[in-house]
């Protein structure tokens, strides 16, 4: 570590103004803070000083993320060896999973941080490390046959139209890592849904019964009667439940494994990183619309099976935990007050079962949800304050 | 009528004769194209250039529509100008635009009826579109025939040159090839691409993407041009 900070200032003044690469400061700047803690003082003004600055925080939600990757990994391998047959030792999966998910993140990464600092060079912002979450979010909400090509243009379109054009990193409406899901969603939806995506079958021929399908647009047409990657059904509910659970379950990276997000959710939550507002809120919220749709169900709509997939159910199913641990949580385009981060959280617990169940076209409705109340944030937090302003304003006459 | 106009130039023989083309007329025609373009900086019309900027040829058919409505409109309302009561005149100003839309789309209909099946009621919408009616109440209501006219050609062509723009990067990245009429379609993307793995992108024929490329377009804009910079 000496080593490195005495390299770092004895390149620092060709970077300072009227050095050489005064140009490139910004890079530097952010190599700097990125690995010391910064020596930048307040100039006017008081401020709460705080050893956690944006990089330390960034940094523990990419800490936060490692369990569900590291699943993500050996899941990609596990879903790839099932689906055909083959039996096949724990380090071959990783590896094919690695193998699989490495370039993903590596393109993403790349893009994403070029896009950034050829911006910040232009403009001469400092560099801001908003970035370092998105760039693993992204990876982990694609499925891991997407072509690298297309997570390049969507990540430099999310950075780009998500993020810069509002003034960078703090400023962004939406959350550019589900910006650049929605993006390849509606651009290349033959490559983001259907059942051909979500498990690598290259290399052989997959066994009988296999369909692909995640168990998303399995309840679609039969309900709770989910069946594994084999075409075999799930013994009893409790099964699927714990394979849904665990996440030995087709889907994007990231978001199939329930528990390893949950670890994620406690390392956030310990740190005061999230919301635990937001993510109570929003379990709650989809576990309200799984109720409702429960109680509707068999008596008004016995067609449609989906509605009675229990509620409980429904929690681990798809990216709706991933969603509202990591996407909804993001301080930036989450609401702002307390209040309003519990109804914000509710309604997009709420919208995203609603979305899933009740529009077959749109089986991952959390990213629906979200996106729809990153937008709907800024008003709630209006009405929030304006209530306290009118509520004070009453005790005011009282008194 | 025409003795009114007639005697409005007998009053102002004693000012002397504007030169057809002065620079103040140029830049009646020039200004729309950048500094006060009718899309990106007056914001008007922007509906149309979300719907109908799919494809090149719709996008030029109805420029060329918006085109003939703007400059015979912004005559006859400047002609009209003296005896419209102040009162009524949006109802005025609507039966012209009317009028000359319900010809231009009869006209579609005879001569590119497949064209105008595509446009559908986007033509019927002109009427609508804010441009013709901003440009009726800001300048045709107060200004001679001439100059008005000169008025609807610049803002039509504003129009004209943002929706082609817009509608070629749709049309290239969203089929990979432009269609024209008696050409067929021109491939702009090569098929080697294709067969590498490239794929159209579905979200530049949906409207959000052309919201984007105008965006982008006022962006590069507004980078560009010192007159438009906000201060704040």
């Amino acid at each position: 570590m000496k080593a490195l900070e005495n390299l770092l200032d004895k390149i620092k003044p060709s970077f300072e103004k009227g050095g050489k690469f005064e140009k490139f400061y910004p890079v530097y700047d952010a190599l700097e803070t990125f690995a010391f803690v910064p020596d930048h003082t307040t100039s006017k003004g008081a401020h709460i000083r705080d050893a956690i600055d944006l990089k330390r925080t960034m940094f523990m939600v990419i800490v936060a993320m490692v369990p569900a990757l590291l699943f993500g990994i050996y899941n990609t391998g596990y879903q790839h060896f099932t689906a055909l047959g083959m039996d096949a030792s724990f380090g071959e999966m990783v590896g094919f999973g690695l193998w699989k998910v490495l370039p993903l993140i590596i393109v993403s990464y790349g893009v994403g941080l070029g896009v950034e600092f050829i911006f910040c060079i232009i403009k001469g912002h400092a560099i801001n490390e908003g970035f370092l979450v998105s760039g693993m979010l992204i990876p982990l909400i694609m499925p891991m046959d997407i072509p690298l090509w297309m997570v390049a243009v969507a990540t430099a379109f999310a950075v780009l139209i998500g993020k810069e054009v509002f003034g960078g990193t703090g400023m962004n409406i939406v959350n550019v890592a589900l910006t650049a899901r929605a993006f390849l969603f509606f651009a290349y939806p033959t490559k983001m849904s259907g059942n051909k995506v979500w498990v690598n079958t290259d290399g052989g021929t997959a066994v009988d019964g296999y369909t692909g399908e995640t168990l998303l647009s399995q309840a679609i047409e039969q309900g709770a009667a989910f069946t594994d990657i084999t075409g075999k059904l799930y013994g009893s509910i409790d099964d699927s439940f714990m394979a849904s659970f665990l996440g030995f379950i087709p889907g994007s990276i990231g978001e199939t494994s329930t528990l390893a997000i949950l670890i994620g959710a406690v390392i956030l939550l310990a740190t005061g990183i999230a919301s635990w507002r937001i993510i109570l809120s929003g379990l709650i919220g989809g576990a309200v619309m799984g109720l409702i749709f429960n109680f509707i169900g068999p008596a008004y709509f016995p067609d449609n099976l989906y509605l009675q997939v229990p509620w409980w159910h429904q929690l681990v199913m798809g990216g709706f935990m991933f969603g509202v641990v990591f996407m909804a949580t993001d301080p930036v385009t989450a609401a702002q007050t307390e209040r309003g981060k519990i109804i914000y959280g509710f309604l997009i617990g709420l919208l995203a079962i609603l979305i899933r169940v009740v529009n077959p076209a749109y089986p991952e409705g959390i990213m629906m949800a979200i996106l729809f109340m990153n937008v709907m944030a800024p008003t709630i937090d209006h009405y929030v304050v304006q209530a306290n302003i009118n509520k004070r304003l009453k005790r005011l006459k009282t008194a | 009528m025409s003795t009114e106009v007639a005697e409005k130039e007998v009053v102002k023989e004693a000012v002397p004769k504007e030169p057809l083309f002065s620079a103040k007329n140029k830049r009646l025609l020039t200004d729309p194209l950048n500094d006060d373009n009718p899309i990106t900086v007056q914001v008007l019309g922007i509906c149309s250039a979300l719907a109908i900027t799919v494809q090149v040829q719709q996008a030029v058919v109805m420029s060329l529509s918006v085109l003939f409505v703007m400059l015979f409109g912004n005559m006859i309302i400047s002609m009209l100008r003296n005896t419209i009561p102040s009162r009524i005149r949006i109802i005025v100003q609507l039966v012209v635009v009317a009028s000359l839309v319900i010809l231009v789309n009869e006209l579609l209909k005879a001569f590119l009826p497949d064209i105008s099946e595509k446009l559908s009621v986007f033509v019927g919408l002109i009427i609508t579109n804010c441009i013709i009616m901003g440009r009726f109440e800001a300048y045709a209501m107060g200004n001679k025939v001439f100059p008005s006219a000169l008025d609807g050609i610049g803002n039509a062509i504003g129009y004209a040159w943002i929706l082609v723009a817009v509608a070629v990067v749709r049309e290239i990245f969203g089929s990979g090839a432009i269609s024209f009429p008696g050409l067929g379609q021109v491939k702009f993307i090569p098929q080697s691409f294709f067969e590498a793995g490239y794929m159209n992108n579905n979200l530049m024929i949906l409207p959000p993407m052309a919201l984007i490329t105008v965006g982008v377009i006022i962006w590069i804009q507004r980078s560009k041009n010192k007159k438009l910079i906000e201060e704040n």
